[in-house]
């Protein structure tokens, strides 16, 4: 069996956060009652004429600024030909000869924890079709074309990847970008943020490619990886049994873990691009560029760089802090409010509270115990108020809404005990309690010291200081 | 430049268009007539022309991001031939 090398492109299909639809004044908003947001526009009745949406303009520059591509002077609108009952009109409009982004790139790290340049070819606005449902309706399908018309950003890859988990952190890095950017919700549930994979195989060290598939349905990370893992085996299965893989577009079912052929797609790849003369050319100039390019906010990798070099956090750990604003911006307000250490926050915040708002299914942004809070337990810990243990116990009390880590320690009566005499008081007691184990450990079994130290702990309900008592189980037994 | 019977049949399937076998010999020869009209323009020097995306010498005006159009679900799906519950229906369509 010969070596393969995995090559995959990625064409991310992003929904522009914008109230309106790309060419209409009707609303986006999802889930609203079927096609109560479509207007004649979106619905293609004759004699309508498509008008730009000025914010899908500036949505596309930011994200060709931030990703370092050509932002192009000139862009032009064209038809994409193609029958389907939820695209009314008989074609999409697009971009094809003259995308409004061009280039760019964007870092990932690889298996071997390099950096790895992935280049962006082009990101292209263009109009969302509707929705088909074919459950329910008998001998029919339904369709509702209140999506038909939301704006979407098309970005598309070099066939740079060479992982089905190479292609999963290039989906992430922009999936984090475009929501700092706050131009896409990025909800994949809700098909705000979609992926299609164009995965071939090829022998290691044949410059030219295979022929590859293109995987559709892929709506979540997890199964982003799934279906490429599936197809990669696939294709080289395939290849070393002596057959060829074609060309053709698979659809990935989640359910049964597979890619299947979607026959009808085959032939329809015919789309016969040419310029909507409906919409003329869209002008950009410098000084339009320059006022969006100043409106940027910090991006992840340079608020990673930044956590590391001002906080002095792990790199890794400083990543998972600034994948969301919302997260990054919890981690600094806490920070701000508390002189427990930028560690500390970020391992509460990796921990407990991630752990928390999984649990609950909340974002950050809405979590139950707002930043200041978390800083007024962890300053709590910090000042030996209480130990690590009973502040996990705090925490609970806080999700639960009993009220701020002061109120709760006051309340339960949770206050560390620091007091040295009290501690040895009851390291007297253990001890006299416990005659025979105090005599093999000072006969030297070491090992004694914990079984001490947990008696104590225990007997004080979790509440003496863990190093206090350790002393004076050591001095005692001296 | 006259086209194959292979071309007109596979520009009628794109077009959703069903065509007789018997008419197909017509609608080659007629397609083929139009086609080699149009091939005058081959003839004419464009080396030094940049392509033209569009006719107009003009620029795309944009309109703010502002929800104008109201609900009209009700009026216009009394052009539809068929609905339920809101939405269009139509034959079945499934991969």
């Amino acid at each position: 069996m010969s070596a393969w090398e995995v090559v995959i492109g990625l064409e991310i299909h992003t929904q522009l956060a914008t109230r309106s639809k790309i060419f209409s004044g009707a609303a986006t908003a999802y889930g609203a009652t079927p096609n109560t947001q479509a207007c004649l526009v979106d619905l293609g009745y004759p004699g309508v004429l498509p008008v730009l949406n000025e914010e899908v303009v500036r949505m596309a520059c930011k994200f060709g600024l931030a990703v370092g591509a050509n932002i192009s002077r000139r862009s032009v609108f064209a038809r994409k030909n193609y029958f389907y009952p939820d695209l009314p009109k008989g074609y999409q409009i697009s971009q094809y000869e003259l995308p409004i982004v061009e280039g760019g790139e964007m870092v990932i790290t690889d298996a071997t924890g390099k950096a790895k340049r992935i280049a962006i070819t082009r990101a292209h606005l263009e109009e969302d079709a509707g929705k088909s449902v074919h459950e329910g309706f008998a001998e029919n399908s339904g369709i509702d074309l209140n999506r038909a018309g939301t704006p979407l950003l098309e970005i598309v890859s070099e066939p740079d990847l060479r992982s089905a988990k190479e292609a999963v952190a290039y989906l992430r890095k922009i999936h984090a970008i475009v929501r700092y950017l706050e131009i896409s919700d990025g909800n994949m549930q809700e098909g705000s943020f979609r992926c299609d994979a164009n995965v071939s195989v090829r022998p290691v060290g044949q410059s030219e490619l295979g022929t590859r598939a293109e995987l559709k349905n892929l709506n979540s990370f997890r199964f982003v990886e799934k279906a490429i893992n599936f197809e990669i085996e696939r294709q080289v299965n395939l290849i070393e049994d002596g057959g060829e893989v074609v060309q053709e577009t698979r659809l990935y079912d989640s359910d049964k873990d597979e890619t299947r052929s979607m026959r009808s797609k085959e032939e329809a790849n015919d789309y016969r691009y040419f310029p909507d003369p409906d919409l003329l050319p869209v002008v950009i100039d410098d000084a339009y560029i320059n006022a969006v390019r100043a409106s940027l906010p910090e991006l992840p990798a340079a608020k990673q760089a930044r956590f590391v070099q001002q906080y002095d956090l792990k790199s890794e750990d400083a990543e998972i802090l600034t994948v969301s604003r919302a997260m990054a911006d919890y981690f600094e307000a806490c920070s701000e409010s508390t002189n427990a250490g930028a560690q500390v926050i970020a391992n509460w915040m990796l921990g407990e509270l991630s752990a928390a708002l999984n649990r609950d299914s909340i974002d950050i942004s809405a979590s139950q115990i707002a930043p200041a809070a978390l800083a007024g337990l962890l300053t709590r810990i910090a000042d030996a108020t209480i130990s690590g243990k009973i502040a996990k116990d705090v925490f609970e009390a806080m999700w639960a809404g009993q009220g701020t880590a002061d109120e709760i320690i006051e309340s339960k009566g949770l206050r560390q005990i620091t007091d040295s005499s009290a501690i040895d008081a009851i390291v007297d007691e253990v001890i006299a309690n416990n005659p025979s184990q105090a005599s093999e450990y000072r006969a030297g079994k070491d090992k004694l010291l914990g079984f001490f130290v947990g008696q104590v702990m225990k007997a004080s309900k979790g509440q003496a200081n863990p190093a206090q008592v350790n002393d004076a189980v050591r001095r005692k037994l001296r | 430049m006259s086209l194959s019977k292979q071309q007109v049949q596979h520009i009628a399937m794109l077009a959703r268009l069903s065509l007789d076998d018997r008419d197909i010999d017509e609608v080659v020869e007629k397609l083929s007539s139009i086609v080699e009209f149009v091939d005058q323009l081959q003839a004419a020097p464009t080396d030094d022309v940049s392509p033209m995306a569009h006719p107009m010498n003009q620029v795309q005006r944009l309109r703010a991001d502002a929800v104008t159009e109201p609900n009209e679900r009700d009026r216009v799906q009394q052009n539809a031939p068929s609905v339920s519950d809101g939405v269009y229906l139509v034959p079945k369509v499934i991969e």
